[in-house]
């Protein structure tokens, strides 16, 4: 049974949702299909996070990631993009196991963002919502083409974005 | 590429920045509505409401059309395409990060079961 189930092709991906809330909120939505309890442990073990954090095609080298997940605990990635490194570093706020994460972005300039996700587990689907709340509009405003607040790599997601138009169909 | 689209966002979200502004999107995203209508839906004067849609039109995120006495206000394409790629953008960049995640998940299911079948023996 379990190899029949193996041998199907992939599921369908589900739809992720963007929406801008207000000048200083993002909020992304999508339901992942397991558990809370497993897509929550793949937010919070670094080994796991790396795997998916930084998408293959972003053109991003994830160079070390090392998370401490408790509430005041911190995390830290770093990234090489071409000839530079960029640092995202930040505090736990709040971490309560299958359901909720709070964590800060401190590496800006222009003051902190605060993200928080929440894992709503409906019949072993769970789904994730993932508010980013920015310190001004000019902040929200930047992070439409990246990944919070990641300029240097706006060229390539511009990439990113053309070949995603190339192999999928326009919804 | 990224400065023009830049420029041209800070226009739309100084007129996003309002409240009212941005429901009179949402509304006009359903149908077109005049500018009495939208007044009475917020609550609000005919004058404040025409200073709204005033900042909106300015920003090509919305355009009037005067019939008879009526001013009926529509969503404008350029602003909207905008926004829309704009957030479509965003939207994108999380899409490829789920579907990474999706994986990692799977392999945490698939692991499971074997785990599970071990643990049964």
């Amino acid at each position: 049974m379990d190899e029949r189930r193996e041998s199907e092709a992939a599921p369908t991906k589900n739809h992720t949702s963007a929406e801008r809330r207000s000048e200083r909120e993002l909020v992304v939505t999508r339901t992942v299909n397991g558990p809370a309890r497993l897509v929550f442990e793949a937010w919070t073990k670094a080994d796991l996070f790396r795997q998916w954090w930084v998408p293959r095609s972003y053109g991003l080298t994830l160079l070390s990631c090392e998370m401490d997940v408790r509430v005041g605990g911190g995390y830290r990635l770093a990234f090489r993009h071409q000839d530079s490194t960029m640092e995202f570093f930040g505090t736990y706020l709040e971490v309560t196991p299958h359901s909720r994460l709070v964590w800060t972005n401190e590496e800006g300039d222009g003051g902190v963002t605060v993200t928080t996700v929440t894992f709503d587990d409906i019949a072993g689907r769970t789904s994730v919502a993932v508010h980013d709340l920015y310190p001004s509009k000019e902040a929200a405003d930047a992070a439409g083409g990246s990944t919070g607040a990641m300029p240097e790599a706006l060229g390539q997601l511009d990439e990113l974005l053309v070949s995603l138009r190339s192999t999928t169909p326009t919804p | 590429m990224v400065q023009w689209v830049q420029a041209n966002f800070d226009v739309s979200f100084g007129a996003l920045s309002d409240a009212t502004r941005r429901g009179v999107l949402e509304q006009l995203g359903r149908a077109d509505a005049s500018i009495t209508a939208l007044a009475q839906k917020f609550h609000m004067t005919l004058t404040g409401m025409k200073k709204h849609v005033g900042v909106l039109e300015q920003a090509g995120l919305v355009t009037t059309e005067k019939v008879g006495s009526v001013r009926t206000c529509r969503l404008g394409l350029r602003g909207l395409q905008e926004e829309a790629e704009w957030i479509e953008r965003y939207r994108q960049i999380w899409s490829a990060r789920f579907d990474e995640l999706d994986k990692v998940v799977e392999n945490l299911k698939r692991k499971e079961r074997v785990d599970g079948r071990k643990k049964r023996k």
